[in-house]
């Protein structure tokens, strides 16, 4: 597979699947509440064959919350980058084949929210509408679409003059439908190329908000875990530095999973 | 009634801060069942005038009756609909269709939009009118970024058929085919021709063409129609200069 030619790309895409699959089977590695007390309170890493890698400082298993937080944190970052592509996408895309005022309209929309810093209007819709997941990717999405959405929009300018646009026209084809049917799939290939981004920064945005004590209270999450052990980031360190060794390796995974992807797209385009 | 009437037709383009004209005041008529062939060198508004008669750019000024009716006063919706007998086959078949469709998908689209039919009659609709176009229904199924420019440009002209039109404008349709599929794709218009009654608004820069295929010509230059007449007349003895010109660079092929 040419996907996985590249060291970046396999490296990326493995540590992607060994997540994935962690996240999957949480509920099957660590069936009991992650939640729960398991043992004495604070106790470090490799003391405890049980407790590989400790307690907290409530005595809860950290591997198991480690565990259960990758699927919180694959979720969000996920979903966050789907909403923000299929949103950025669609914007960009009638922006760019309407043109005239409703493209001014749509861009200078767009500006508004890119001028904006992405996380304190993630921090203010939070803060508003109350903690809960979908409200996280939502809040994260409402920065990150504008990406997208100038891309698609630089993409569709350049598609909408094509003879074959002007050929659905020709046989009396709705403009609507030309835009999402025509146009938009062949301008997909750059805007999907931004995805690894967004899901790494989704996966930061994210933490950021549960650290900060904004994310969904009744799941656990990586960024959660390292505000618990804040308070004690002298005495047990441990409880900060493991999951954001997590944040770390699944921010690097995406990223250089994307990379591999749009290396081989490059390379397919070099060779038709 | 001819089945196209085009009168006064202008359309002017912004080049930097001057207006240049690509059309001046063209007239001309089609009848039905006829090849009309526009020749001209490079620039002297052809395609443009292809865009203008299906209303996919503008006009400045003049009226385009087509059936009787004019296509500058219709609404959109309405548009769309006459789009259905009035259709375009463009010159580059590597751009003119949507690389990431299928051939059947390509030739769905019209019969979608202006047939009735049902999912099974519209696939054998698309069977039969790429057997009409000489190619293997089979093909119905590959995506366009697979097949030849020969057999791309074969997909646009029963893409354009499918919709049963009565006009279709050919704009330099067999320019960038090499020569042994032009004489080929030629002769499957003229056989269409004969079939279904349909004109044609022949768009081209190649005399040869205008010989094999053409009732009757127009030469324009710089957005003017400056002759025209009977193919064999214009071509054998033309009286403007350009006409000479065009004739005097043209290879001499057998009479088609």
């Amino acid at each position: 597979m040419t996907l996985l030619r590249t060291p970046t790309a396999l490296l990326g895409f493995t540590i992607l699947v060994v997540l994935a699959l962690i996240a999957l089977l949480a509920p099957l590695l660590f069936p009991a509440d992650p939640l729960a007390i398991a043992g004495p309170a604070l106790l470090r890493p490799f003391q405890d064959a049980s407790l590989p890698l400790g307690t907290d400082r409530l005595g809860r298993d950290v591997l198991a919350e480690l565990v259960h937080g990758a699927r919180t944190s694959l979720l969000v970052g996920l979903a966050a980058a789907a909403t923000s592509i299929i949103v950025g996408s669609v914007v960009g895309t009638l922006a760019g084949f309407i043109g005239g005022i409703v493209d001014e309209v749509l861009m200078r929309i767009t500006d508004a929210f890119q001028t904006v810093p992405g996380f304190l209007l993630a921090l203010a819709f939070v803060s508003v509408v109350g903690p809960s997941l979908p409200v996280v990717v939502l809040a994260i999405a409402l920065s990150a679409w504008t990406g997208p959405a100038r891309v698609a929009r630089a993409e569709v300018l350049s598609i909408r003059e094509r003879d074959y646009v002007a050929g659905a026209r020709a046989i009396g084809m709705h403009p609507l439908k030309i835009a999402f049917r025509e146009v938009l799939p062949n301008a997909l290939p750059p805007v999907l190329a931004l995805s690894s981004v967004i899901v790494a920064a989704a996966v930061l945005t994210e933490a950021a908000l549960s650290f900060l004590g904004l994310g969904d209270p009744n799941r656990i999450t990586w960024g959660g875990m390292i505000a618990e052990g804040r308070a004690v980031l002298r005495s047990a360190p441990y409880l900060s530095i493991i999951p954001g060794i997590a944040l770390v390796v699944t921010v690097l995974g995406v990223y250089l999973a994307g990379e591999g992807v749009v290396e081989a797209s490059a390379a397919r385009k070099v060779r038709a | 009634m001819p089945l196209l009437e085009v009168s006064g037709l202008s359309k002017r383009y912004r080049r930097g801060d001057t207006l240049v004209s690509a059309v001046d005041d063209v007239s001309f008529t089609i009848a039905a069942a006829e090849t009309l062939a526009l020749v001209g060198p490079s620039g002297s508004g052809k395609s443009t005038i292809a865009r203008l008669v299906t209303r996919l750019i503008e006009p400045d000024a003049g009226t385009i009756l087509f059936e009787g009716t004019d296509l500058r006063g219709l609404k959109p919706s309405a548009l769309r609909a006459m789009r259905g007998r009035l259709q375009i086959v463009f010159q580059n078949p590597l751009a003119a269709l949507n690389p990431r469709a299928t051939v059947g998908r390509v030739i769905d689209d019209p019969l979608k939009i202006h047939t009735g039919f049902s999912r099974g009659e519209r696939r054998s609709r698309v069977a039969s009118l790429l057997e009409r176009v000489r190619l293997d229904p089979a093909l119905a199924s590959r995506p366009i970024h697979e097949i030849s420019g020969g057999q791309r440009q074969r997909v646009a002209i029963a893409r354009a058929l499918a919709s049963s039109p009565t006009l279709i404008v050919l704009d330099e349709a067999v320019s960038a085919l090499d020569v042994s599929v032009r004489a080929e794709i030629l002769q499957l218009l003229k056989r269409i021709q004969r079939e279904t009654r349909v004109a044609y608004l022949f768009i081209t820069h190649d005399l040869g063409v205008v010989r094999a295929a053409a009732d009757r010509v127009a030469i324009l230059d710089g957005g003017k129609i400056v002759e025209s007449g009977i193919a064999t007349e214009v071509v054998s003895n033309p009286q403007s200069a350009i006409g000479k010109a065009l004739v005097a660079a043209a290879p001499r092929l057998p009479r088609g």
